[in-house]
C-alpha cells in the first residue's frame, strides 16, 4: 500500500522545478508573451530528458508513465512555463506508438533532441463548435480544427469526426497553421485548416483516441494544480508581508480564512490529480471517469484559487506589476480546453449510465 | 504507487467478510445499543474475534493485536458494507480507554477498560462550557482539593449520553493562577455523586442526545485524576485529533451519495425520473467530483500513516470540507425529493426512515461541533500556512 510519489518521481519533479527557477523566471514568461519564443526552454527541458519520459527504454526513452509525466506538467503550471509539452512530450510519444517503427522513429527522434515539436487537434474530440471539424477520406484530410495547442509546430496530431488519429506535416499540401490569440499568453493556440491534405493514419480506435484525449486532460489538471498552487503560496507569502492599520494583512482573521478556504479545496486536488494519472497507468476501469471528473473539479478549484488568490493581492494583483494575472488566465485556458466542466461532467454521468 | 494491501490483508479481508455473510444479523440494529443482551453479545463476539477493541491488550480484556492501520480500514469498509454495527462506540471507547492507555495508571486501566469495552461502564466527555466552546481552554467550571477530595463546581453543555452515562470525564480548572492552557486538570467521576443535575437539550433534529450538567460541590475522590494537576489540556489534546479526522469520513459520504443516485433514480416528477433530469443531474455530479476528491485525499492520509509520512495540511482539512460536504448532499437528496423532503417523524410519505433531513440538520451541528469551521480555517492557516495569530486584544489603542 503506496499512494504517494517515490523518490525517483520527487526528483524528477525537483530537478524540472530547479531548472525553471533558474531559467525560465517570469522575465522569459513576459519575453514570451511579448511575442518571443519558447525555443530556449524548450531545448533545455528537452537535455533534462522531459521529451523522452514516455518512450520505451529500447527506443531511446525513461520507460516513464503517465504520473510522472503530469508531475512535470504540474512544475511547469506553477511556473507559467511556455512550451509544447502536453503535445510533444506527452500525447505525440504515445500516439506514435502506434504507427510502424521505421515511420515513427524519425519523428521520435527529433521530438527526443528537440529539434521538433508536435502540435495537438483534439478540440473538436472534447465537443465541436463553430462547424469545426476535420474528415478524412482516402488519407487525405478537410475542414478545420479550432484552438490546437501549438499549430505551428513542425507536426500535427488531429483528431478527425470519426475519432481517428492522423498525422500531418507541417508545411503539407493544402494546410494552413494559424495562430490565434487567447487570454493565455503564455500558451500557442489557434487553427489548423486541411483542403485535401494528405494525413497519415495513426490510429482509428476510438479508445486509443479516447484515452490520449484524457490523458491531454491530465496534464491541463496536473498544469492547473501547480498554477494554483503557486497562486495560493504566494497569496499567503503577500499576506505575510503588506502591512496596513499596522499589522500584516495575514493577520486579519478576513484574509487567512480566504488563504484557509484555498488551502482546504486545493490540498485534496493533490491527490485528486495523482489518482486520475495514475488511472491512465494502471486502472482502465477507472481511469476515463476520474480524468473527467478530476478535470472538471479541479478546474473548479482552479477558478477559485485564482480569483480568491488574486483578491487577497488586493489592488496589485489587479495589475502586471507581480505578473500574477499569468497564472490566473493560465487557469482559466485550462479549465476551457479540452472539456470545460459542465461538458465534462456530462461525460461522467454518461460513462455511468447516469 | 501501489493500491494493493498485499496478500495477508486480502486473505484478513476474507475471513473478514464471510463472518460477516455469516453473522451480521447478529448485530444489534440500532448504533447507541450499549446495554441490550444482544449488544453484549454481539461485542464480546467481536473482540474475542479481533474485530473490535483490537489493539487493546489482553490484560485489559481486549484483543491485543498490535496497531495495524490498514486493518481498522478494512474493519471500518468492511462493516460498513454489511450494515453491521462494528461494536460499541461512544466517548469512552473512542477517547477514554485510548487515553488511559497512554496515561493511565495501571490501577485506573484495570478499573476502567474492561467494563467499558462491554458496555457495563457507559462515558459522557465533559469539556464544552456555556461560556468556553471554541475557546475550550478559558473553562471555569472548577475544582478545588479539600482534605482528600476534589470538590468541583460550575457546569457543562453540549454533553451527549449525560442523561444515560454512568461515568464522566472531564476537564477542569484546579489551578485558577496559572496561565489558561496550564491550570486545567482532567478527572474522571461517577454520574450517580451527589450535587450532579443533568438537564437535557432538546435539539433541532427534535432529538435530546446532548445535555446540560450543573456540579455543586460535587465530591470526588483526590485520586481520579488522569496525569498530574494542570495537564488536563496535554491530556485531552492527546486524542482530540483523532475525533476531528472521524467528523469528515469521507467513506460515509460515498454511502450517502450512492442513497442520491438510488433516490434520484426512484423518484419522479410528472413521470419523469429526477435523474434523466439535466440540472439534478449536473449537481450530482460535481457533488461526486467533490466526493472523489476528498476520497483519494483520505487515500493519501492511510498511505501517509501506513509509511510513516506526514502530510498535515492534506489531514488538517478533513472536518471542514467533509463536514460541509455531507451536509450539502443531505441537502441535494431533499431538493431532490421536493415537497415530500419536507416530511419527518411519522409522516407516512417519509423517505429513507426522514434520515435525509435528520442528517441535513445533524451535520449543521457537526460544522460547529468538534471545532467550529471558522476554527477549522483558523488551524488551517496558522499551522497549515503558518499565517500569523489574530493579536491579542490591544492592551493599549494602536498597540498590536
Amino acid at each position: 500500500m503506496d499512494f504517494g510519489l517515490s523518490g525517483d518521481q520527487v526528483a524528477l519533479q525537483d530537478s524540472v522545478n530547479r531548472y525553471l527557477d533558474e531559467r525560465a523566471g517570469l522575465e522569459h514568461v513576459r519575453a514570451f508573451a511579448a511575442g518571443g519564443g519558447y525555443h530556449e526552454i524548450w531545448q533545455g527541458l528537452t537535455e533534462l530528458g522531459v521529451a523522452a519520459l514516455l518512450l520505451p527504454d529500447d527506443q531511446g526513452g525513461a520507460g516513464m508513465n503517465v504520473l510522472d509525466a503530469a508531475l512535470v506538467a504540474e512544475s511547469l503550471g506553477a511556473h507559467v512555463t511556455p512550451s509544447p509539452f502536453i503535445g510533444s512530450a506527452v500525447i505525440a510519444p504515445l500516439a506514435l506508438q502506434h504507427l510502424e517503427r521505421k515511420i515513427a522513429t524519425p519523428y521520435l527522434s527529433s521530438l527526443i533532441d528537440g529539434s521538433a515539436t508536435a502540435g495537438i487537434a483534439f478540440s473538436e474530440l472534447a465537443g465541436a463548435r463553430a462547424d469545426a471539424g476535420v474528415h478524412a477520406a482516402a488519407h487525405k484530410l478537410s475542414g478545420k480544427s479550432l484552438f490546437v495547442l501549438d499549430p505551428l509546430a513542425n507536426f500535427q496530431l488531429v483528431a478527425t469526426t470519426d475519432n481517428a488519429l492522423y498525422l500531418v506535416d507541417a508545411g503539407a499540401q493544402g494546410l494552413q497553421q494559424l495562430v490565434h490569440t487567447t487570454i493565455d499568453r503564455t500558451r500557442v493556440s489557434g487553427e489548423l485548416r486541411f483542403n485535401n491534405t494528405p494525413g497519415t493514419l495513426i490510429s482509428d480506435d476510438p479508445e486509443l483516441v479516447a484515452n490520449l484525449l484524457d490523458t491531454a486532460r491530465i496534464m491541463l489538471v496536473a498544469d492547473t494544480l501547480g498554477a494554483a498552487q503557486h497562486m495560493l503560496d504566494t497569496a499567503v507569502a503577500y499576506a505575510k508581508e503588506r502591512k496596513q492599520f499596522n499589522r500584516v494583512v495575514g493577520s486579519f482573521q478576513a484574509v487567512k480564512h480566504l488563504c484557509a478556504e484555498m488551502a482546504a479545496a486545493l490540498e485534496p486536488c493533490r491527490a485528486t490529480m495523482w489518482y486520475a494519472a495514475y488511472a491512465l497507468d494502471a486502472l482502465p476501469n477507472e481511469a476515463q471517469l476520474t480524468a473527467c471528473q478530476a478535470k472538471a473539479h479541479i478546474s473548479e478549484v482552479g477558478t477559485f484559487v485564482a480569483r480568491t488568490a488574486t483578491e487577497v493581492h488586493g489592488g496589485i494583483g489587479f495589475t502586471d506589476l507581480l505578473g500574477l494575472h499569468y497564472w490566473f488566465k493560465r487557469i482559466g485556458f485550462n479549465r476551457q480546453a479540452l472539456g470545460a466542466p459542465e461538458l465534462l461532467r456530462e461525460q461522467a454521468a454518461a460513462l455511468q449510465g447516469l | 504507487m501501489d493500491l494493493s494491501y498485499g496478500t495477508d490483508y486480502d486473505s484478513f479481508r476474507g475471513e473478514l467478510r464471510s463472518f460477516l455473510d455469516e453473522h451480521a444479523s447478529e448485530a444489534p440494529s440500532n448504533q447507541r445499543d450499549y446495554r441490550s443482551e444482544k449488544a453484549v453479545a454481539w461485542q464480546k463476539k467481536l473482540i474475542e474475534l479481533g474485530y473490535t477493541s483490537r489493539t487493546v491488550p489482553k490484560r485489559y480484556g481486549g484483543f491485543g493485536a498490535e496497531p495495524d492501520i490498514l486493518i481498522s480500514r478494512i474493519l471500518a469498509d468492511e462493516f460498513a458494507a454489511a450494515k453491521a454495527t462494528a461494536g460499541f462506540g461512544g466517548q469512552g471507547i473512542a477517547m477514554l480507554i485510548p487515553t488511559l492507555l497512554e496515561l493511565g495508571t495501571e490501577e485506573q486501566k484495570r478499573e476502567i477498560i474492561p467494563p467499558t469495552l462491554l458496555g457495563e461502564m457507559l462515558w459522557c466527555q465533559g469539556y464544552s462550557e456555556p461560556e468556553a466552546g471554541s475557546d475550550l481552554a478559558s473553562l471555569r467550571t472548577n475544582a478545588s482539593l479539600d482534605g482528600d477530595e476534589w470538590v468541583i463546581n460550575g457546569s457543562k453543555i453540549w454533553t451527549s449520553t449525560a442523561h444515560i452515562a454512568d461515568q464522566m470525564f472531564c476537564l477542569v480548572r484546579t489551578e485558577p493562577d496559572a496561565p489558561k492552557h496550564d491550570g486545567i486538570s482532567f478527572l474522571l467521576l461517577s454520574m450517580d455523586t451527589p450535587g450532579i443535575e443533568v438537564r437535557p437539550l432538546l435539539d433541532m433534529t427534535e432529538n435530546k442526545y446532548f445535555n446540560e450538567v450543573f456540579f455543586t460541590d460535587v465530591r470526588v475522590p483526590a485520586g481520579q485524576i488522569i496525569g498530574k494537576r494542570g495537564q488536563g489540556w496535554q491530556v485531552a489534546n492527546t486524542i482530540l485529533g483523532h475525533e476531528r479526522e472521524l467528523l469528515g469520513d469521507p467513506n460515509a459520504a460515498l454511502t450517502r451519495l450512492n442513497g442520491v443516485i438510488d433516490l434520484m433514480r426512484t423518484e419522479t416528477i410528472n413521470g419523469r425520473r429526477v435523474i434523466d433530469m439535466p440540472v439534478f443531474r449536473e449537481r450530482l455530479i460535481r457533488m461526486q467530483g467533490r466526493v472523489m476528491a476528498m476520497r483519494f485525499n483520505d487515500l493519501r492520509l492511510l498511505s501517509a500513516k501506513v509509511n510513516q509520512q506526514s502530510a498535515p495540511l492534506a489531514r488538517m482539512i478533513v472536518k471542514l470540507q467533509g463536514t460541509e460536504l455531507r451536509h450539502e448532499l443531505e441537502q441535494l437528496a431533499i431538493d431532490v425529493m421536493g415537497e415530500f423532503g419536507l416530511a419527518y417523524d411519522d409522516n407516512e410519505y417519509l423517505r429513507g426512515e426522514g434520515l435525509w433531513q435528520w442528517n441535513y440538520m445533524f451535520y449543521l451541528g457537526l460544522i460547529i461541533g468538534g471545532g467550529t469551521s471558522q476554527i477549522q480555517k483558523n488551524i488551517i492557516s496558522e499551522r497549515g500556512l503558518h499565517m500569523p495569530k489574530e493579536p491579542k486584544a490591544a492592551a493599549r489603542p494602536g498597540a498590536l
